[in-house]
């Protein structure tokens, strides 16, 4: 299984290069960081049926930081939800993939996100729906780590801690970085575990966020915690850009960056290790 | 009767029929008079505490859930607090969610200039899919809220709180986007909505006693505005006043000239003339603000002087 995954993996890793590098520019870098987290939720944790996107009762995802669509498309499109082939659209006038998640566009997307922090409480939203319907969805959301820096953020993680949302697993992408600089630089968010437990959250702390066991046993423990009358949250330690050295090296500059079609080629030599 | 107590009596009878109907509070439940709901539906009320932009995307996600949430505050926190939220978590992405802000304008009287919207009309109006509600007296609320149920989009809704002057008699029929002609006249429109409208209704008989024939109009739905009705009036009296208890930028004399536009019609505005509110009672705000039934008439002469 693992070793599927990591196939999993490269294919939606080369894929968003390739659909950022048909554009010639996008947020790179904190799609890298989310590709493992995105091929154990969409291949393995969450019950959903591509064939049925609405299925009532299904998990839902909600990314918050809405920037990683193109992440979360190609992921889609792997697991068969479009063709492949649409994701070269993305961006360009008249497509279902814009650069942010749009639930009215794109088979697949839960919630339309894009202004940092309002996802999260959308998520809170769809987990307490889910409550109410009693049908034992489980909601993940997404969350940026410099996303982080939102008050809406903590509105959020009062209400479900308060609420008991238990159904709930909030993401971190903590990969350190932001647009202007590092995250400590800009406005720092350490302690991140001690401010989440503090706010009677259960937290999972994964030192390689871009290890697809060490993901998938987070998951696995989240969905434990389900019953425990607190929602969790997973921080991921990944790597902004991860799986391409040469972007991985740019640092907070590759957050939203461009890419000539030669460097994709070279990138998805490098995913391939060929 | 307070007018939140018939919003909320409106609504009583919305959850019992249908489940999926949940209020959304945040810690104004009290004021808005929807506190009597959460110990009759526990499970379809939530209050989220002191934090509106919290409130307003949780109900989008709820929407996305098949819920039909309501949610209420004052009117500067369930508008211009939470205008990112209500434009993306809510509009943008399609969500049926009802917004619900209570004492506009003058209304929040001992509040003072910090609780008194003079622009969420026009932070709401400039919102695409928006569409702003609001409201005369009991019978127009009671009318509506069926209707607005139905509507399956976000809609604001600017709710004054108290008791209010009957202005629409039992049996009146609300039509969603349509203005209601409340008196025909020949020599001047007055387009009103809200609570200055029996103000108005007041001022029109002042303008009878010196033979100006006054056509009343009120525009309980200012987005999407009735073109059709506030044309064809302007255009057979040649002469227009809007009213409201708003800044005169962006509210419903914007909306209303925005349709005149292209009409060479004169028109004159009673409102807030672009500054904040300050603390005291109605009839002391009216009077510093330029909005009484005097005040009124002595607008509609002028407009008519313009012809």
């Amino acid at each position: 299984m693992n070793q599927d995954l990591k196939e999993v993996c490269k294919d939606i890793r080369c894929d968003v290069m390739t659909c950022i590098g048909h554009l010639g520019v996008g947020h790179i870098g904190g799609c890298l960081s989310l590709v493992e987290l995105l091929a154990v939720l969409y291949f393995q944790e969450m019950n959903i049926d591509p064939k049925q996107p609405r299925m009532a009762g299904r998990d839902r995802l909600v990314c918050s930081k809405g920037h990683a669509g193109p992440a979360v498309y190609a992921a889609l499109a792997n697991r068969g939800y479009f063709d492949r082939a649409e994701l070269l659209t993305l961006n360009q006038g008249g497509t279902n993939l814009p650069s942010h998640c749009d639930m009215n566009r794109t088979v697949g997307i839960d919630m339309t996100t894009g202004s940092l922090g309002q996802g999260f409480s959308c998520a809170v939203g769809v987990a307490l729906g889910s409550k109410l319907e009693n049908d034992g969805a489980t909601v993940y959301s997404i969350i940026g780590d410099g996303e982080s820096q939102e008050g809406q953020i903590w509105e959020a993680a009062m209400f479900a801690a308060a609420k008991k949302l238990d159904n709930l697993v909030g993401i971190t992408d903590y990969n350190k970085l932001q647009i202007d600089d590092t995250v400590e630089n800009v406005n720092g968010i350490m302690p991140l575990s001690d401010k989440w437990r503090a706010f009677g959250w259960n937290v999972i702390e994964v030192e390689d966020g871009n290890d697809t066991a060490q993901v998938s046993d987070a998951l696995k423990q989240a969905k434990r915690f389900a019953g425990s009358g607190k929602p969790s949250m997973i921080i991921l330690h990944t790597v902004k850009g991860c799986g391409v050295s040469f972007i991985e090296e740019k640092g907070s500059a590759n957050h939203n960056m461009n890419i000539s079609e030669e460097d994709v080629k070279r990138a998805i030599a490098e995913i391939r290790g060929e | 009767m307070e007018m939140r107590a018939v919003y909320a009596a409106c609504l009583a009878e919305l959850m019992e029929q249908d489940r999926h109907v949940v209020v959304l509070d945040a810690d104004l439940a009290k004021a808005s008079g929807t506190r009597g709901l959460y110990e009759r539906f526990p499970n379809q009320t939530f209050n989220c505490g002191i934090a509106e932009q919290n409130m307003a995307s949780i109900a989008a996600g709820l929407s996305s859930y098949g819920f039909k949430p309501y949610i209420e505050s004052f009117t500067p926190f369930a508008t211009r607090r939470i205008c990112d939220q209500a434009a993306i978590s809510i509009s943008y992405a399609k969500r049926n969610v009802k917004i619900v802000g209570t004492d506009p304008g003058i209304s929040a009287e001992l509040n003072g200039g910090t609780h008194m919207s003079m622009e969420d009309i026009g932070v709401m109006r400039s919102i695409p899919g928006m569409v702003i509600f609001e409201p005369v007296d009991e019978v127009q609320l009671r009318a509506a809220m069926p209707v607005l149920y139905h509507y399956d989009g976000c809609v604001y809704i600017r709710l004054f709180r108290k008791e209010t002057a009957q202005v629409f008699q039992e049996g009146y029929r609300f039509e969603l986007f349509k203005a209601d002609m409340l008196r025909e006249g020949k020599d001047i429109s007055i387009f009103v909505s809200g609570m200055l409208t029996a103000d108005t209704l007041e001022a029109v008989k002042l303008l009878a006693e010196e033979g100006i024939h006054a056509e009343v109009i009120n525009v309980h739905t200012i987005k999407p505005i009735d073109k059709e009705t506030v044309l064809a009036s302007a255009q057979k009296t040649g002469a227009v006043l809007t009213v409201e208890n708003h800044n005169v930028i962006g509210g419903l004399h914007s909306a209303v000239l925005e349709v005149l536009a292209q009409e060479k019609i004169p028109a004159v505005a009673v409102g807030v003339q672009d500054r904040f509110g300050e603390v005291g009672k109605i009839p002391y705000l009216k009077k510093i603000m330029g909005l009484n039934t005097e005040d009124i008439a002595a607008a509609a002469k002028r407009a008519v002087a313009l012809k």
